[in-house]
């Protein structure tokens, strides 16, 4: 029986481009990308991260609601966006904020979403994203049938969808790739194993050495990725994603990653389950560091660059605040009116009711 | 104008609909080749191809989820829990993710997905088959709630159902799918989602009820007009939204109603129907509404199905308490 097993797990090997030192590693693997894309990737980290930092800032000013930080994951979510087509579709978890963003949702939507503000979550036409799935899992199985409209609709194009080590535990996980196998549909699913799920480390979800390998039971393909290593996780979903235009099936992608910060930014205290060597190892495999050192030497990354990328996110962050905070104070009425598209005499009441009372 | 058992008034339904709009796909477990374990899909997958007519792996949750894709690529899907006890598995989908989908993206999706099950006891199903769980999806706001009690009613309904664009939940009494036959129109019709049918007109009590419970209120009705007692009879066809105006004109004509439902007194809508009645039509009221449902044990065993569900003596004993009160 263990050899079975083994046979299965060792087949897992973590696929990479870039060593740690910005060394490629793997050149018969490397992506065709011209050098103003992977400027392009550079910079969309960099942005990212400093979002991010901006964004922990302004929540505990309590400028902002809801935010999972991202530091350490953005090889993982933003090399898997690198691949798509505008008309690919995006269905997000939570922390996947950064992805849908460059997939042309706007910036201030993304924090009023995160204050909790009805305009966040209505997403503009032409962006194929859901909003952010708060439901573990539930979006791996919505995923399954967004990948199989596509393809019955004769599109070429893919839905991919996010969730994490722990989402991999869920009985939908296994339900959407199932499905998406059996059906042989448009689907990229992406797990970004940060390790924890909030507190519960990954060797406690499941006695499988890797998640790509639950891949195999679904009878579709699975792939290990060093997800701080944005050139890997690029040509991983790339391939993916030609897979399954082409009609190939699913593929299920495991990143492995880190998150430097809190699960969110509501109290969680990540010294109470990971040790400051744990965080300083996986500090050193940071992915922006990796893929700085790679552009450097390549002449196609330098101090002034970066600092122009830091200064655009910063105003862009000012920015989006600021047309957020012009959103309309939100009232009861709105959200009576998005029910139904035709309201029930409980609800016309209750509409005229509030009606009455907001206009006081 | 054709013969129809339930069953073949709803098959009808789907097939009217798989025509009309090319978008409408039906699914769920052996509905394919099969034709549903009822029948229910019978013929369907050899008239409009397994493109549109599918069977699925057998997990009622990744159905949910197929649903939702499905309806934000442009499809109009009508799925099947082969029975409706099977909800609590798919029940995120339906209640946290097909419910909201509307709200939550501030009007700009929708899901209109329509949820085809058979509930309802008397037909000596194992556990949880035949539970009467239509209370939880009325409790839950952003669908609608859908329950015919004859063929002619159970086609235009689902057709309604299945045009609509927010998520409906029709639930299909599986001792009604071939217990009787009624007339049926051979072309399209619809009847309109929200509104009672008044089955029989009384003047004297208000018997208000939905499913399988609105035969045993016309047998009822037959006893109590035996004893002089006239009793109107309404079949709320919708009960998520109520038909409140059908069932406060009643209440005003007749100053006393009874509520039947087949689900325990703690489940159903019985007590939502008593408060609407009590908010807006009290003053009307000769006597207390008063309720026939189950007992509030869990759906009983096949063997006990017989004493737990409610019968017409039930309901002409209440309707004469009612009356006499």
């Amino acid at each position: 029986m263990t050899k079975t097993i083994d046979a299965v797990q060792d087949q897992f090997e973590t696929f990479q481009i870039l060593s740690e030192d910005g060394e490629v590693v793997n050149e018969s693997a490397m992506p065709e990308l011209s050098d103003e894309q992977l400027q392009e990737l550079m910079r969309r980290m960099v942005y990212t991260r400093i979002w991010d930092q901006r964004a922990i800032s302004l929540n505990r000013q309590g400028r902002l609601g809801f935010y999972a930080p991202v530091a350490g994951q953005e090889a993982s979510m933003l090399g898997s966006q690198f691949a798509l087509d505008k008309e690919d579709w995006i269905l997000p978890g939570y922390r996947d904020i950064p992805q849908i963003v460059f997939h042309g949702f706007p910036l201030y939507q993304a924090f009023l979403w995160s204050r909790g503000h009805f305009q966040g979550g209505q997403i503009p036409e032409g962006v194929n994203i859901l909003m952010p799935q708060i439901i573990i899992g539930a979006q791996i199985i919505q995923a399954a049938g967004v990948g199989l409209g596509l393809k019955k609709k004769g599109k070429k194009n893919i839905c991919i969808t996010y969730t994490g080590d722990g989402g991999a535990s869920q009985g939908d996980f296994y339900e959407g790739l199932n499905f998406a196998g059996a059906y042989a549909a448009n689907t990229v699913f992406v797990v970004q194993n940060n390790r924890f799920a909030i507190s519960v480390p990954v060797e406690k979800q499941s006695a499988a050495k890797t998640i790509a390998q639950k891949a195999v039971a679904a009878g579709i393909e699975g792939i290990q990725v060093d997800g701080m290593d944005v050139l890997a996780v690029y040509a991983a979903t790339q391939q993916a994603r030609e897979r399954a235009i082409a009609g190939e099936g699913p593929t299920l992608i495991e990143t492995l990653t880190y998150r430097y910060g809190p699960h969110t930014m509501a109290g969680d205290d990540p010294t109470r389950y990971r040790t400051k060597d744990l965080d300083s190892e996986w500090e050193k495999k940071d992915p922006l560091v990796r893929f700085r050192k790679f552009l450097e030497k390549k002449n196609l990354w330098s101090e002034e660059q970066e600092n122009k990328v830091v200064d655009e996110a910063k105003e862009d962050i000012k920015a989006s605040i600021k047309k957020a905070d012009g959103a309309p104070k939100q009232k009861v009425t709105d959200l009576i009116n998005f029910m139904f598209e035709e309201l029930p005499y409980n609800l016309r009441e209750q509409l005229e009711e509030y009606t009455a009372k907001e206009s006081k | 104008m054709a013969q129809m058992t339930m069953i073949q008034a709803i098959t009808d339904a789907m097939r009217n609909e798989l025509k009309n709009n090319e978008d409408v796909v039906v699914f769920g477990e052996d509905v394919g080749q099969n034709g549903g374990v009822f029948r229910a899909t019978e013929g369907l997958q050899k008239e409009f191809g397994e493109e549109r007519v599918f069977d699925t792996p057998l997990a009622e949750s990744g159905i949910g989820g197929l649903a939702i894709g499905l309806g934000l690529t442009g499809f109009r899907p009508v799925m099947e829990i082969q029975f409706f006890g099977f909800v609590f598995e798919v029940f995120d989908s339906v209640a946290a993710q097909m419910a909201r989908m509307r709200y939550r993206s501030g009007g700009v999706y929708n899901s209109p997905v329509t949820i085809r099950s058979p509930f309802g006891g008397g037909v000596k199903t194992p556990e949880l088959h035949a539970d009467s769980l239509e209370g939880l999806m009325y409790q839950t706001p952003g669908i609608k709630v859908v329950i015919p009690s004859t063929p002619y009613d159970a086609k235009g309904l689902l057709i309604s159902a299945i045009r609509d664009n927010d998520p409906v939940v029709y639930l299909e009494h599986m001792k009604l799918y071939r217990s009787f036959r009624g007339e049926v129109p051979e072309e399209e019709y619809t009847i309109e989602l929200g509104k009672a049918d008044v089955k029989r007109e009384g003047k004297d009590v208000s018997i208000i009820t939905y499913g399988a419970m609105v035969h045993a209120s016309l047998k009822a009705a037959d006893e109590l007009e035996k004893d002089g007692i006239s009793a109107e009879v309404i079949d709320l066809m919708t009960i998520s939204p109520l038909d409140i105006d059908t069932i406060i004109a009643s209440v005003e004509k007749t100053g006393r109603a009874i509520v039947v439902q087949e689900a325990q007194k703690q489940a159903g809508i019985g007590a939502f129907v008593v408060a609407e009645i009590n908010d807006r039509a009290i003053l009307n009221l000769e006597a207390p509404v008063l309720r026939v449902t189950a007992p509030d044990t869990v759906f009983p065993y096949a063997s006990a199905e017989d004493v737990w569900i409610p019968d017409h003596r039930d309901i002409v004993e209440k309707a004469k308490k009612v009356y006499n009160f």
